[in-house]
Order: C-alpha cells, then sequence, then structure tokens
C-alpha cells in the first residue's frame, strides 16, 4: 500500500515514474525485453519484433488521433513512405541505416505536414477522408514512380549493417528494433511532459480556448502530424530492413484501419494505450490460432471451421471493449494499480 | 519571476457587423491601467462581442483595439496572448480531460521555449523550465487562489464555483497585463461571489493587473469597479463611476423600459436575492 506520495522537490514531482513500484516494475520489464531474444524461438521473435514495429506505428498515430484529436487514416500510407525511403537510400546512397532510418522518419513527416494542411478547416470524418485520400494518392505514386520505388514488382532491400556484421537474423534485428521503439516511446512520454504535449491536448478537448491561451493552432496540428508521420516512417524503416522487400501492397490501407483498433483498443490518449493496443491487436490473432489448434483434435474438420471463428471472434473481442472498456486496455492497467495501491486495506 | 505590469487598452470605435446585423455600432471606451472596469447592459447589449473583438476572435469591421497605444486590431488571438491579454469565458471553458494542475500549466503556453527536440528529450532546459513552470504555479497561484486541496482532480468533476476559479488560475498562469472576464460570478451562490470578488480585487492590487469584466450581479460592479461602462443594442449609452451609472435614467430605461433609477436597483437587488 501506498499512503501518498511524498515528494520534496517539484522536479520529484514532474518524473516520467513516480512511485517505487512504477520503478521497480519497468525495471523488471527492461531486463525481460533483454531475456526475450534469448529464450523464444524463432516464430515467436518474429512476432515481437513486428508487434515492436506496431507500436512505434500506433503511439505515432496515438499523439495525433489519441492526443491531439485529428483522425488519420493514413498512418500505413507514412510506413510506406518510410519503408520505400530507406529502401531507396540503401540502393542509391548506401548510407549506414541509423541514417536511413531517420532519412525514413524525416520523408514521412515532411509529407504528414503537407497532408496535415487540410486539418485548419477540416475536422472529424471530413479529415479522415482527406487522409484517406492521401494515402491512395500515395498508393498512386508508390505504382507509377518506378525508377524510385520499383512499381508494381517493389524493391528489394540490402541488409541494415554495422561495421563488420550484416544484420539479418531476427535475433540481430530484435537489437536495432527494440532499442528504437524504447527511445520513441520514451520521447513521446516526454513531449506530454512539457508545454507541446498540453498544447496537442488543449487542441483536442477546446480547440477555441487553446487559442485564446496564445496556441497558434495550425502550427500545432501540423507538429502533430509531422510527429506521427515520423514515428510512422521510422516504423516503416524498420520494417523494410526486417522484410528486406517493399511493395506497394506491403503497407495497405486496412493497415490504418488496424493501427487505429489498436489505440482505440488500448486507449486513446495515454501512451500506454498505444503501446498495448499495439501488442494486443499484433497478438491475438495469434493466441487464437493457438487456440484453434489446440482443440481442433476434438473437432471434426477444424481448419476448414475454426479459422473464420477465429476472426469472428478477434473482432468480437474488439466490440467489446469498445463497448464494456471505452478507455481501453490501458484503463484496465489503471484501475490494477490503484486497487493495489491500497491493498490490502480496502479491496 | 517578473511581477506583470498592467496596461491600459482602448477600445476606440469599433463597429462589427453580421451581415446586415450591426452588434457593435461605433463602441469606444477605455480600461485605465490598475483598474476594474465593469461592461454592463441587458441580454444581447454585445458584451460579449466587445470581448471577441479583444481578444481576436472577432474582426472589427471599422475602429481599433489599442494595447498600451499599440494598435493589435490586425494580431490573430494567440498573438494577443502573448501580449498579456487573458480571458475567461462566459460558460468555463476549461479542458475537461485534464487536471487541475494541467489546466494552469496550459495558460503559461506563450511564454515558455521548450521546442520540440528538447521536449522529446526532455533535455535540461525543458526539465528546468516546467520545474519553474510548477513551483509558480503552485506558490504563486494555487495557493493564492486556495485550490491546493484539487489540484490532481480533473476539472469534470468540480463544482461550478470552483470551476470558474481555476479558470481564473489559468488566466492568471498567462502572466496578463490585462485580464478579461466574462461573468466571472454567475450562478455563484453568495459565498463563492465574495470569495471571487475578494479574488479580483487582490489580482489587481497584488498582481497589478488591469481588470475589464462583463457582469450582471450590480452588487458586485457597485463594490468593486473604478469604471462603469454601459452598452445597449451595442452602443455605449452611459459611462462613468459606478454611482454616477446607477443614477442615469437612460441605463434604469436600457434594463427597464422605464427611466427610474430607484426602480432599478430595486429589480437588480431582487435578482440578487434569487
Amino acid at each position: 500500500m501506498i499512503i501518498g506520495t511524498a515528494k520534496e522537490s517539484y522536479r520529484a514531482d514532474e518524473a516520467l515514474l513516480t512511485t517505487k513500484p512504477q520503478r521497480v516494475w519497468m525495471a523488471i520489464f527492461l531486463a525481460f525485453l533483454v531475456i526475450v531474444p534469448f529464450s523464444v524461438n524463432d516464430y515467436w521473435l518474429y512476432m515481437v519484433c513486428l508487434m515492436t514495429i506496431n507500436v512505434v506505428a500506433a503511439t505515432g498515430l496515438n499523439i495525433l488521433t489519441g492526443f491531439t484529436g485529428q483522425v488519420s487514416l493514413g498512418q500505413a500510407a507514412f510506413m510506406a513512405v518510410g519503408a520505400y525511403t530507406v529502401a531507396w537510400m540503401e540502393r542509391d546512397l548506401g548510407t549506414p541505416f541509423l541514417v536511413n532510418l531517420v532519412g525514413a522518419g524525416l520523408a514521412a513527416a515532411a509529407l504528414g505536414i503537407v497532408v496535415g494542411i487540410p486539418s485548419l478547416r477540416v475536422k472529424g470524418l471530413y479529415l479522415a477522408i482527406a487522409t484517406i485520400a492521401a494515402s491512395f494518392i500515395l498508393h498512386f505514386v508508390f505504382v507509377h514512380w518506378e525508377s524510385v520505388t520499383g512499381g508494381n514488382t517493389g524493391i528489394n532491400v540490402a541488409p541494415a549493417r554495422i561495421p563488420g556484421m550484416e544484420l539479418t537474423t531476427y535475433f540481430q534485428l530484435y537489437w536495432v528494433i527494440m532499442p528504437v521503439t524504447i527511445i520513441m516511446v520514451v520521447a513521446a512520454a516526454n513531449i506530454f511532459r512539457t508545454r507541446i504535449g498540453r498544447a496537442f491536448i488543449a487542441i483536442r478537448d477546446r480547440d477555441i480556448s487553446a487559442e485564446v491561451l496564445g496556441i497558434p493552432l495550425l502550427q500545432y496540428k501540423l507538429m502533430s502530424f509531422a510527429i506521427a508521420s515520423f514515428y510512422a516512417g521510422v516504423a516503416g524503416g524498420m520494417w523494410a530492413y526486417f522484410f528486406r522487400v517493399v511493395t506497394p501492397e506491403s503497407f495497405p490501407f486496412m493497415m490504418s484501419i488496424f493501427l487505429l483498433a489498436a489505440i482505440i483498443v488500448g486507449g486513446m490518449g495515454t501512451i500506454l494505450g498505444g503501446v498495448v493496443g499495439a501488442v494486443f491487436m499484433t497478438i491475438t490473432p495469434e493466441l487464437l490460432r493457438f487456440v484453434v489448434e489446440w482443440v481442433s483434435p476434438w473437432v471434426p474438420n477444424a481448419g476448414t471451421l475454426l479459422s473464420p471463428v477465429r476472426t469472428i471472434v478477434f473482432g468480437g473481442l474488439i466490440i467489446g471493449f469498445l463497448v464494456f472498456e471505452p478507455q481501453g486496455l490501458a484503463e484496465i492497467i489503471q484501475r490494477v494499480r490503484r486497487f493495489f495501491r491500497l491493498w490490502p486495506f480496502r479491496t | 519571476m517578473r511581477m506583470s505590469d498592467a496596461a491600459a487598452l482602448k477600445v476606440a470605435g469599433v463597429t462589427l457587423s453580421f451581415g446586415g446585423v450591426k452588434a457593435l455600432r461605433d463602441v469606444s471606451f477605455e480600461a485605465k491601467a490598475g483598474s476594474i472596469t465593469a461592461v454592463i447592459g441587458p441580454n444581447g447589449a454585445g458584451k460579449t462581442s466587445v470581448f471577441n473583438c479583444i481578444s481576436g476572435f472577432y474582426r472589427p469591421s471599422s475602429g481599433q483595439v489599442l494595447l498600451d497605444g499599440q494598435d493589435i486590431s490586425a494580431l490573430r488571438p494567440p498573438r494577443r496572448a502573448a501580449l498579456g491579454i487573458a480571458r475567461s469565458f462566459q460558460n468555463i471553458a476549461l479542458f475537461r480531460g485534464m487536471t487541475v494542475l494541467d489546466n494552469i500549466k496550459l495558460g503559461r503556453h506563450a511564454h515558455m521555449k521548450t521546442n520540440l527536440l528538447q521536449a522529446m528529450l526532455y533535455s535540461g532546459a525543458a526539465a528546468r523550465e516546467e520545474e519553474a513552470l510548477r513551483r509558480d504555479v503552485e506558490e504563486r497561484i494555487i495557493d493564492f487562489l486556495e485550490i491546493d486541496h484539487i489540484r490532481n482532480m480533473p476539472v469534470s468533476v468540480l463544482s461550478y464555483g470552483l470551476q470558474k476559479r481555476v479558470e481564473l488560475a489559468r488566466a492568471l498562469a498567462m502572466q496578463p497585463r490585462i485580464l478579461l472576464l466574462d461573468e466571472p460570478v454567475a450562478g455563484m451562490n453568495r459565498e463563492e461571489t465574495e470569495d471571487m470578488a475578494r479574488f479580483i480585487l487582490d489580482v489587481k492590487e497584488e498582481w497589478g493587473v488591469t481588470i475589464l469584466m462583463v457582469e450582471h450581479d450590480m452588487g458586485l460592479i457597485m463594490d468593486i469597479s473604478d469604471h462603469v461602462t454601459v452598452l445597449n443594442f451595442g452602443e455605449v449609452i452611459a459611462e462613468g463611476l459606478p454611482a454616477e451609472v446607477q443614477a442615469d435614467p437612460h441605463v434604469a430605461e436600457a434594463y427597464l423600459g422605464s427611466g427610474d433609477p430607484a426602480a432599478l436597483m430595486k429589480r437588480l437587488h431582487e435578482e440578487a436575492e434569487h
């Protein structure tokens, strides 16, 4: 039980993790992330890497949609921009892979600013449609700008290299993808400790009074678009190094909806929400597949019968969350925390 | 932390029309530095429109708004905020999803310097700025307005009176040189009204901020304002000391339709009782 948070300085109170249990759990979690690649097989490592890439993209979208209130269905297109940028830089420039990842983020951010321009005038569903339009325009570009993108056949990506080694196995890539993800999630959390994050939330909650408080709307909306696209770009860049080939179909429009669903299920407007949402959405279909495999000996025709059931259960889970836990998975975690705060004196 | 220095605000010949309807006609008045000026008038007289012209939501079709002699008519609302014009709204405009503390912190936005890169790294400069802000908000504003017990609550759970107080706190965090209060005590009970009156006076005296307020509570206006401007149908129909305005038959007529100041006072006192 925690009686109170007796902080002696304002700085301590402004820290990212304010209580000792929080810090302990975070240390345990980080230790767990170090152990993971040594203790799971290649298949699960593949899943973990994919999950981690999705965490980056979802966190970016959460900054834009969850925190700033600008609905976007273009996140996958920005991932594609990042992936193509990495592919193109590897092929034509041969720059080091960390430079390429930053380049992927910046290229996506630049496009994100352009796509964000209508956001000063259009809101909600209208903005969502505008971002859909942008993704289809980008898809068209990927197919037809063959000298850069390789058209429909796509473009192969050379493996990421550090001096003396090529990063080709999932194990090796994990040590790039995971640290980058941790840095980006922490950076996202940091934004919301400062005036910039507060300005985003102000725009989401009540943009008129945000303006009276001295927050220039257009500048901050574009900044939010740029950050979200930067995250998508880096995620797409890592994806390119992971799968080593990028085609126009690598990032289908469904992927944007997948990411939007991830932040809704996880919890809009909380950093934790973006993370757990992406993890849940990536891992649940796989877990359900295992469930189907386990029960198949007892059910005749399991293969044909149960695979649609898997999709239905997955859909049902999402709807269940929307109905029973509209604040998302992050809220469940907060509730558990509050419970143990007073445990065992109040249960 | 710099003590804000009061600014003088001048509204000079402002006319505002929406299509064919003139919301304001050639409105001129002045809020002297370090004073409390009240704008009163019946519903629909254009009081909030004046405020919207000052804070920059409406662009008057003619006339000027001058802050310390400088014409600010062409500036966007965020620029005006940075110059020291703070405002509270008639129907509270707090950010409901945020805590009291975060709402107040937002007020300082325009005076802070942290850029995106510093924010993402939470660099030394960003941390120091946040810490200084927290200290200032806690020790000057939250203490002063006696809202320390609610600082970590989301504003949506607070009573109306407390929400009004948080809105004042947020306006004070803007380091205002002039504070526009749109019906600061509307809907408050007597005790809350007295608290608010005390805070408004203290803001003027201790913080040295010019105050311009729209209010219906005539008792409050008579008690604390230095100067009163009366609007009716978008025009200034009287101005002067509170007592002068109260005795002005034009004012009584605007409110009652008959020019009897005594009847006006009686009516307003009755309203205040309810």
